[in-house]
This record gives structure tokens, C-alpha cells and sequence, in this order.
């Protein structure tokens, strides 16, 4: 991989800090009139999802990160790893525990998600903004109550626990956003 | 291609109070006698300081560098007897791009034969009540030594400690570089420490002045030697966390400048950089003969955005360098 000096830093450029793959989020240009010039950088770690800060030298030069991010359908999993693949090439990667992280409970299968690959490999999943999941076990609905006051716990077929109105039963589709974990609305078929 | 960002970066209203502003600096300086000037921006030699890089270009066989500040011509003139003069004009530094910088940027700079540096702070901090008295608190302003500045505010000796001790405290404040081991000299390091652990620090729209710097960071500043170490005589002027003014009880010794500039030639051949050619112009005048005198820099930029409380060079910037 070629390198990047610190003159070409920007938001979203990615590169390699202690060994793992980072994407720039913050770079701030430091320099007294007279005297040695800095970049301060927020790094966030696409491994680990950390932002870190990292002051370096301005002219220093770092290592380039093969980062590719790609939209891939969710296949199966065994278990211990899940299977994603290319909609147009049939290529398969498989991702582990880490890297599918929080993405986990909104896995759907044939929903596409953005796969971050490092050196071809899978490192991050993300989900949708929304998906649409099954209700499997929740307390019995309310017929009328459209109210929207107070709610319920519901369990999805992904294994997600969202509070849904009252009226939602068991069997039904839902609407879910991924960022805050809430029920956006009911979907009919 | 259809160009859509033709758009100045700031509104009508900036504009005017830039104009104003430098209304209210001429209108200062001619109150204090001092003369306006104008000197060469295309100019033979150039700083040698290693750590700023000067624009060139060429006419027939003979490289011109875009000034990165007024200084040597100033002194020139200073030499040829013209008493208390300033100037506002554009500069050039390659490479300086940020929040704070723009490559092209207003400097304003003068020169005041007969006062030493402490009475030239006092002139700053006149000229700072004239031009942000809605802003800043000026009876308070604050005078602190480098030294107390390093002990306050770090709690280190910047004439006695160690680049360990130096890398120990910027870590303490999760300052981590991303490489420790390279080129980094102590001066360096107690740059980042200066801007970033104790320029942060400072009280609110107050200005302090940090004055008698490590010899190392001379510039063009005269050096004494205070008990076991060497200061130079030079201050800068902080406001809001910005470092607004860069002020020397001058340098007059010839042969001192000459050795000075060929220690920087020394550094940026070390660092890969192009070497300059020495100004004998300015050298020639130091030998004739310049009274004592003391002069300062100042961000004309900067300043308006002290004056207007806004929180990036590009808020008071019509066309910044990505627009220019």
C-alpha cells in the first residue's frame, strides 16, 4: 500500500495505526508562527469502533489501509461465523463474532448491509438505517388500542428486543430503526 | 463545467468590519507617529527558518520568494533612519493551511526604535484596547514569563527539563504523538506543549503576553543570559486560545544574524530542505548600523476574528485557498 503524508489527510482517509485499519474523523492543523508544525487526528479503530487522538509531526507519512466498503447480502450462519454475499458476483466472505458486532441482532436474510473489508477480509457489518423483522413472543395485543402511551416488549425474530405499542401481536411485521433500537411502525404484507 | 462555488466564504457584513478594522490600525499608528510602508512581496532571499517554507518563482535566471513576513526589508529601512514605521500587507507560507492558517494571510507588523520589548507590549496591549475593547478585558491583561507559563500551567522547567519529561507531561494530558523516536528536538516538543496544554489554559478573553523564550527559539530576537540559562528577548501575545502577535527586542549584530542564518541553513540541509540564499542586504544594513529598536508581527486575520468572535480563519476570509 502506498503511503499518505500528512498534508494529504482528510476525513475519511484510511490508514494504518498500530497495526490496525483507521478512517480519519478529525484532522486540526497546528503551527506556532515560529516553530514546529503538528496534526492532531481522531482516528476511529474500524476494528474496534474507538476513536483515539494521535498527534504526528506535519510531513510524517503513514501507511495506507486497504479498506473496501461494500454492500452484501446476509446469507446464513453457522454459529460461529455468518456468510455474506456480493448480490452481483455470488462471492462469499464470512464474518466473525467481532466484526458482525452490534449488527447482530438486525441480521435479516437477503437484507444487504455495508461490509467494511481490510485486506478482503470482513471486518465491520452495519445495518440498514431500518429492517423489518418478525414479532416472535410479546404479550397479547390490545385490540383498539392505538393510544401509543406506554408500550411493550417485544422479541424479533433476529433475536432484537423492541418496545412496540400495545396492539402489536405475535406474527406481525415491524419496522424497526437500527440507530436507536425503536419501532417505527407496523408492516403489512 | 459549471462552477458553483464562486461564493465568497464570508457575508457583507465581515467585509465591513474588516475594512473597518483596518481603518481603526491606520487611525492608531498615525496617532503614535508612525509611518506606513511598503516593501517588496517578491523578494531575492527569504527566511531560512527551517520551519517555514517560502513560495518561489523565477524571472529570467534568478529564483524571487513571496515574503512570509516583512522583516528584513523593515529593518532596511529602519537602517536608512526611517524612525517608527508599520506595515500591513499579504504574506506567504507554504504549506500552513487550517482553522488558524491560510498559505496567503494579512500581517500587520512595526517597529518602534527606542522602546525596548516590555514597552512594546504595553503598545500592543494599547492597540488590542482600541481594536477588541467589546471583547477582551483589558485591565487585566496578563505578563508571565515563558518559565511561569511552563511551571503554572505544566508544572516543568522548560530551561531544565528532559524531551522524556516533556513527552511524560503531554501524555499525562492523553497527548500521544505517533512516533516519538524521529527528528523531534526539545523545541519541538515544548511548541506542542505551548499550544496545546497551555495556550488552552489560559484565562477568557484576557490577553497574556508570554515573554523571555528559551534561546533555542530566538529567531530574530537579542538573547541574554538570566542565571544559569540564555532567553531571547521575544514575546507573543495569546488571546482566546489564539496566538495572535510575535514581538523581538531586535537582533542588531551582524555577524550574530549571519551565524544565526547559516545555523538554519544547517538544520534544513539536515531535514532534506532547500537551503537559502543568506539576505547580505539585510546583514550589509545590521553592519551600518540600526538604533536599538523592537518590532512585532501580528495576524491581521486572527485579529478579526477575535473582533468578531468567530471560530475559523475561513469565517473572515473572503476567498480562502481553496476558493482562490
Amino acid at each position: 500500500m502506498p503511503n499518505y503524508s500528512t498534508n494529504e489527510f482528510r476525513g475519511g482517509l484510511k490508514i494504518m495505526i498500530d497495526g490496525d485499519p483507521c478512517s480519519i474523523v478529525e484532522n486540526e492543523f497546528v503551527k506556532p508562527g515560529k516553530g514546529q508544525a503538528f496534526n492532531r487526528v481522531k482516528i476511529r479503530n474500524l476494528k474496534t469502533g474507538r476513536v483515539i487522538e494521535r498527534t504526528f509531526k506535519s510531513g510524517e507519512s503513514v501507511e495506507a489501509a486497504d479498506v473496501l466498503e461494500t454492500e452484501m447480502e446476509y446469507s446464513y450462519t453457522d454459529g460461529s461465523s455468518w456468510t455474506f454475499m456480493d448480490s452481483e458476483t455470488y462471492e462469499q466472505v464470512s464474518a466473525d463474532e467481532i466484526a458482525v458486532g452490534d449488527a447482530m441482532k438486525w441480521l435479516v436474510e437477503q437484507d444487504t448491509y455495508t461490509i467494511t473489508l481490510w485486506n478482503g477480509n470482513p471486518i465491520s457489518v452495519s445495518a440498514p438505517n431500518h429492517v423489518v423483522l418478525t414479532i416472535t413472543e410479546t404479550d397479547p395485543g390490545v385490540r383498539g388500542d392505538t393510544s401509543g402511551g406506554g408500550g411493550k416488549p417485544a422479541t424479533c425474530n433476529t433475536g432484537a428486543v423492541v418496545r412496540v405499542p400495545l396492539f402489536i401481536d405475535e406474527g406481525e411485521k415491524i419496522k424497526v430503526d437500527t440507530r436507536t433500537s425503536e419501532y417505527v411502525g407496523r408492516v403489512k404484507d | 463545467m459549471k462552477i458553483n462555488n464562486w461564493q465568497p466564504n464570508i457575508s457583507l457584513e465581515i467585509l465591513k468590519a474588516r475594512a473597518d478594522l483596518l481603518r481603526l490600525v491606520r487611525v492608531f499608528f498615525q496617532k503614535i507617529n508612525c509611518l506606513e510602508v511598503e516593501t517588496p512581496t517578491l523578494s531575492g532571499s527569504t527566511t531560512p527558518d527551517p520551519n517555514i517554507e517560502s513560495f518561489s518563482t523565477r524571472q529570467h535566471q534568478q529564483t524571487y520568494y513571496l515574503h512570509t513576513s516583512p522583516e528584513f526589508p523593515m529593518k532596511r529601512l529602519l537602517a536608512a533612519g526611517s524612525g517608527a514605521i508599520y506595515q500591513i500587507c499579504k504574506v506567504f507560507r507554504q504549506g500552513e493551511a487550517g482553522r488558524y492558517h491560510n498559505p496567503e494571510f494579512t500581517m500587520l507588523e512595526w517597529y518602534q526604535p527606542g522602546l525596548n520589548y516590555h514597552a512594546l507590549m504595553q503598545q500592543v496591549d494599547e492597540l488590542i484596547a482600541c481594536l477588541l475593547n467589546d471583547v477582551c478585558s483589558l485591565e487585566n491583561t496578563i505578563y508571565i514569563s515563558y518559565k511561569d507559563a511552563f511551571e503554572k500551567y505544566v508544572q516543568v522547567n522548560p530551561f531544565a527539563t528532559t524531551n522524556n519529561e516533556l513527552l511524560a507531561a503531554l501524555r499525562k494530558h492523553r497527548i500521544e504523538l505517533y512516533n516519538n523516536e524521529p527528528s523531534l528536538d526539545k523545541d519541538a516538543l515544548l511548541d506542542l506543549i505551548i499550544s496545546q496544554l497551555i495556550q488552552t489554559q489560559l484565562p477568557a478573553n484576557t490577553p497574556v503576553f508570554i515573554y523571555d523564550y528559551p534561546a533555542s527559539q530566538a529567531a530574530l530576537a537579542k538573547i541574554r543570559q538570566q542565571d544559569s540559562y540564555q532567553v531571547a528577548e521575544r514575546f507573543e501575545l495569546f488571546i482566546n486560545g489564539v496566538e495572535l502577535a510575535n514581538g523581538y527586542q531586535e537582533l542588531l549584530d551582524a555577524s550574530e544574524q549571519q551565524q544565526r542564518f547559516e545555523a538554519e541553513n544547517k538544520k534544513r540541509a539536515a531535514a532534506g530542505l532547500m537551503t537559502i540564499p543568506i539576505d547580505q542586504r539585510l546583514i550589509a544594513a545590521l553592519a551600518a548600523g540600526i538604533p536599538m529598536v523592537s518590532g512585532v508581527a501580528m495576524g491581521f486575520d486572527r485579529l478579526l476574528m477575535l473582533a468578531m468572535q468567530k471560530e475559523s480563519i475561513n469565517e473572515v476570509i473572503a476567498f480562502t485557498i481553496d476558493k482562490a
